[in-house]
């Protein structure tokens, strides 16, 4: 099976902030792209909406690591999410989207899955 | 085989409780239950009535739920009246019909006794047992201005404070010559008044009340025995409750001389299938007008009904431990001596205002009873030897002195034995809370959840949590004070790190004295840490990820993801212009508008990119940050004082924008709140506040750590007559002693109740300079306060600063989909999620 994958530039790594995430607007919603300059890989996303409370907010969240995951913990109420898997700490049945992210020279490149189903059933 | 029928008639405390103790038991699937309630609420707790005048509801108050009964298929018909029991037929009588039961159970409590004084009728004379009492008190209170409370008892001195915190003139009217005449003596007695009176509330003892009559310059007039008067606006009766034996009464069971329905120790009545729990039963010629001993019978009744012989009540302590207008008082067993051949020793320093006394055994091996005023420390310890019989030290006056004239410190949990009573309401012991651990509760709420301690009139808390950490400690579990994974630190030391070591970034103070990367408990407050210490701006790009998201965007996040914008209104003074240029930005950006609690105007709905617009027009107008978003000074609400009322003694507003200027921006472990009131009228609520002010004929009294919110507190009265720089120099001392030694989110009330030695050391600390640190306490806060900076203002004209609030970095003009918005009352909020 073949897999073309098809990288959007989604903005710079001036607009980035470290150790927290910023918001971009993407064909799929809102995603959360958080730069993490003391880890492997550095640039991690997931959807920016909260599952629990419906709010385009998770970029806003504080970063960190629990038992060695990368984190986010939702500015609402506090959900942490696992920033490599998308689950939910507290209620692992709850998974928020992940996305490939990239730095290309100063670009930052994101992966939408869309693009990447099309992709595979083309 | 078909089920017996089980009536509960009333559906207070202890009728509760009892459903409680019986559907958990086998003999409950015996039974249909049916229960009659008078009230038109469920079971709340009383107790605790008071509280629904200082913004609890009644579901706050509510013990057990509307799903509970139906989960456990009791029928609860409230709003019903018994109007009798015929034991012959076994059948109940409503107005809305009979119902037969097999066994009944009368827990009607008591109804209060209002002396039959003429003109008692009058509409605005009421009583205070239910939460429909309260509600037409604070009817009746909106139009008055003072108050009087008729019986100065411990229900009397309660209701009294209830009508202060309704804003009234308070005065207690009691017939015998000194307070609460059961419970003190008369110094002790003597003690409380003049502390009363202090707070504002006017005493009059050795007083009857001949009758009631329409008032010259009040609604109503009340005329003495001794031919004085008192006008007043309402009146409360609380001159003692009388058992509500009616029912008992007309179907011939038997009743004592003076009320209530006799029953033996198996809680039954002379009608082997009625039984009587609470405060209507008379057991041993004793009434028992506690919650805990009714909670006894209950658990007694329940146990009998599930054919356990061995069940039995056998009477109960009646010891009180309360605050009392914020007075500590306390009595315990035998307090008046009356056991034959007592020895008294007392202890009364008129100076601090602590009275003490206990009464010793004819052999001085024994405790059998004590007198608190002013200061409840010693009162656990002392309950536990009264209680459990400890034998005494040889010099037993060592108990209630201070220590440093050579008290002895209090008891500690070492030393109480297995069968000692820590929570009197749910009967739990040491050897139960041992038991508990051992089954393996490992930390306090767990011990709480498992034996129900504490969860009761709370008047246990402090004594549980020293048990359960003591017993943790026994068993090798190291009671675990660090604040997460990432640092083996309490917030106060790494306070202490971070000042010492003049650590300035998380990442340098996480790889010396921590691990990992973060996370969300430990980066916020090593945030607040560094704020305090170093006071940058928030902003900076090495504190950002360290902020709720509050703090970084510096507006209040809501439900839907947008912000709310607080402006910093100083004690609550505003021109008519800057309301103007609220209204206005409002309108622009359609954000709902909304006063909030504390005298400022809160503007909801703005997105992330429009915050910084909304600031700049703000800023304009001469607004800056209210700290809304930040563990931070919040507002320092004021009355109008002395320019306008014509009670006011000094300027409260004026002192309120002193405060709120000199303390905005300091960063602290959680919010801090004051409010400044320009007479002891205390229209400004100060004393819910953590720094309370209240104005004087000779300057400011200062109130702290007192609470309101989900936790209420009446603050603590630190030091009296103060000039204004004394003021604020006390402040200044406590607010950053609090700021260094509290830990993460503990408001100013939990660091005091969790503070070593408690408002005393305090007070050794700030006002005697026991720890010599006052002169750098007032340096830190006069630094602080220099180097202040609007955030806001910092960060409109920050172009980098301003590029965190674009809300999708890659498509400014996106506006967040998710939003969507719905009219109400004219304005615009978020449309209802749809689920
Ligand atoms: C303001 C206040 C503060 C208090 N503070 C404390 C304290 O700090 N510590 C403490 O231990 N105790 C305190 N108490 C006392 C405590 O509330 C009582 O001991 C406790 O409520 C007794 O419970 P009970 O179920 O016996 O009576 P209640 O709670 O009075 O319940 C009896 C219920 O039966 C209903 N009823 C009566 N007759 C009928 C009928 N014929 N048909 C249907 N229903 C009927 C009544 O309407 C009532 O709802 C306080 C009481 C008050 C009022
Ligand atoms: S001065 Fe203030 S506290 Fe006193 S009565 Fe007037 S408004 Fe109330
Ligand atoms: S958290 Fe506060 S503001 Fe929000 S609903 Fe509860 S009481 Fe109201
Ligand atoms: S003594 Fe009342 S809750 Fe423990």
């Amino acid at each position: 099976m073949k897999t073309r994958t098809c990288w959007n530039t989604i903005c710079t790594v001036d607009d980035l902030v470290p150790e927290s995430g910023i918001a971009v607007w993407t064909e799929e919603g809102p995603v959360a792209v958080f730069y993490l300059p003391h880890r492997l890989p550095a640039l991690v996303a997931i959807s920016h909406k909260d599952p629990f409370s419906g709010a385009n907010v998770l970029a806003r969240g504080i970063t960190g690591d629990l038992g060695g995951e990368p984190i986010v913990a939702s500015p609402l109420y506090k959900q942490h999410f696992n920033l490599k898997t998308g689950v939910c700490l507290e209620d692992e049945s709850v998974r928020v989207k992940t996305y490939s992210v990239l730095l290309d020279g100063n670009r930052i490149l994101l992966e939408t899955r869309e693009t990447q189903q099309e992709a595979v059933a083309a | 085989m078909s089920k017996k029928t089980l009536i509960v008639i009333g559906n207070g405390m202890v009728g509760h409780h009892f459903l409680e103790q019986f559907v958990a038991s086998p003999a409950a699937s015996g039974y249909d239950i049916l229960v009659f309630g008078e009230e038109k609420q469920r079971a709340y707790d009383r107790v605790h009535l008071s509280e629904y005048f200082i913004g609890s509801t009644h579901s706050d108050l509510a013990i057990g739920t509307a799903d509970w009964y139906s989960e456990h298929s009791i029928q609860l018909r409230l709003h019903e009246q018994v109007t009798a029991v015929n034991p012959d037929q076994r059948s109940v009588t409503t107005p809305k019909g009979d119902y037969g039961y097999d066994e009944l159970v009368l827990a009607t409590g008591s109804f209060p006794f209002v002396p039959p004084i003429e003109g008692r009728e009058h509409p605005h004379c009421f009583v205070y047992r239910t939460l429909e009492d309260l509600d037409a008190i604070r009817h009746s209170a909106q139009k008055g201005k003072s108050g009087v409370v008729v019986g100065g008892g411990l229900l009397g001195l309660e209701a009294a404070n209830a009508l202060k915190s309704l804003g009234l003139q308070a005065h207690v009217v009691e017939f015998a010559p000194r307070l609460m005449p059961v419970q003190l003596d008369t110094d002790g007695g003597a003690l409380l008044r003049h502390k009363i009176e202090e707070l504002g509330v006017q005493v009059h003892t050795e007083k009857a009340t001949t009758s009631i009559v329409e008032g010259e310059n009040a609604r109503i007039r009340m005329n003495f025995s001794d031919d004085s008067h008192l006008e007043t606006d309402l009146i409360v009766f609380s001159a003692g409750i009388r058992p509500q034996d009616t029912l008992a009464r007309a179907s011939g069971l038997s009743v004592g001389e003076r009320g209530g329905i006799v029953v033996n120790d198996q809680c039954t009545t002379s009608d082997p299938h009625i039984h009587a729990i609470g405060e209507c039963a008379l057991w041993n010629q004793k009434i028992f007008g506690l919650v805990a001993p009714g909670y006894t019978m209950a658990r007694t009744l329940a146990a009998v009904l599930n054919g356990d012989r061995d069940a039995g009540f056998t009477g109960a302590d009646m010891s009180t431990k309360l605050k009392l207008l914020g007075v500590d008082v306390g009595s315990i067993g035998d307090a008046h001596g009356q056991t034959p051949g007592t020895r008294n020793i007392r202890f009364n320093d008129e100076q601090a205002g602590h009275y003490r006394r206990i009464v010793i055994s004819e052999d001085g091996k024994t405790l059998l009873g004590a007198i608190l005023v002013g200061d409840n420390s010693h009162y656990d310890t002392l309950l536990q030897y009264a209680l459990n019989g400890i034998t005494l030290p040889d010099n037993p006056e060592t108990l209630i002195l201070p220590e440093n004239q050579g008290g002895a410190p209090v008891l500690g949990p070492d030393a109480l034995p297995e069968t000692a009573s820590i929570c009197s309401c749910h009967n739990v012991t040491k050897g139960d809370i041992c038991c508990a651990i051992d089954a393996g509760c490992g930390d306090l709420p767990s011990v709480k959840a498992e034996t129900k301690a504490s969860t009761g009139c709370g008047g246990c808390t402090a004594l549980l949590k020293n048990v359960v950490d003591n017993e943790l400690e026994k068993r090798g579990v190291a009671v675990n004070k660090d604040l997460c994974e990432h640092f083996p630190y309490s917030r106060q030391e790494l306070f202490h790190l971070v000042k010492i070591n003049g650590i300035r970034t998380f990442r340098t103070l996480i790889s010396q004295h921590g691990k990992g990367q973060g996370c969300d408990i430990c980066k916020p407050v090593v945030g607040s840490i560094l704020a305090t210490c170093w006071n940058e701006h928030i902003l900076a790009t090495d504190h950002v990820p360290l902020q709720d998201t509050n703090d970084t965007f510096m507006a209040n996040m809501q439900k839907n993801g947008t912000y709310s914008i607080v402006p910093r209104i100083p004690g609550g003074e505003i021109t008519p212009d800057k309301l103007i240029v609220l209204g206005e930005v409002a309108k622009e950006y359609d954000l709902y508008t909304k006063i909030t609690g504390g005298q400022r105007v809160d503007l909801f709905g703005a997105t992330l990119s429009e915050l910084p617009e909304i600031w700049e027009k703000l800023i304009a107008a001469g607004f800056e940050t209210g700290h809304a978003y930040g563990k931070s000074l919040r507002t320092v609400k004021s009355c109008v004082g002395n320019t306008w009322c014509r009670y006011g003694v000094q300027d409260s507003v004026g002192m309120a924008i002193v405060l709120e200027n000199r303390y905005k921006g300091l960063r602290a472990p959680h919010k801090v709140k004051m409010a400044v009131s320009g007479c002891t009228r205390e229209c400004a609520e100060a004393q819910s506040k953590d720094f309370g002010v209240i104005a004087t004929e000779n300057g400011w009294n200062l109130y702290v750590c007192g609470n309101g919110g989900m936790r209420p507190r009446h603050a603590d009265l630190f030091a009296t007559d103060l000039s204004d720089e004394e003021l604020i120099r006390t402040i200044d001392r406590v607010v950053m002693f609090y700021v260094r030694t509290a830990d993460r989110l503990q408001r100013t009330s939990v660091w005091m109740e969790n503070l070593e030695g408690g408002l005393d050391y305090l007070k050794q600390v700030v006002l005697e300079d026991s720890l010599r640190i006052c002169a750098e306490l007032e340096e830190h806060m006069n630094s602080i306060a220099d180097t202040y900076q609007c955030e806001w203002q910092t960060a409109v004209k920050d172009p980098e600063k301003r590029k965190r609030f674009r809300e999708f970095v890659n498509l400014p003009e996106q506006k967040d989909p998710v939003q969507q918005w719905t009219t109400e009352r004219g304005q615009r909020r978020p449309a209802p999620v749809p689920a």
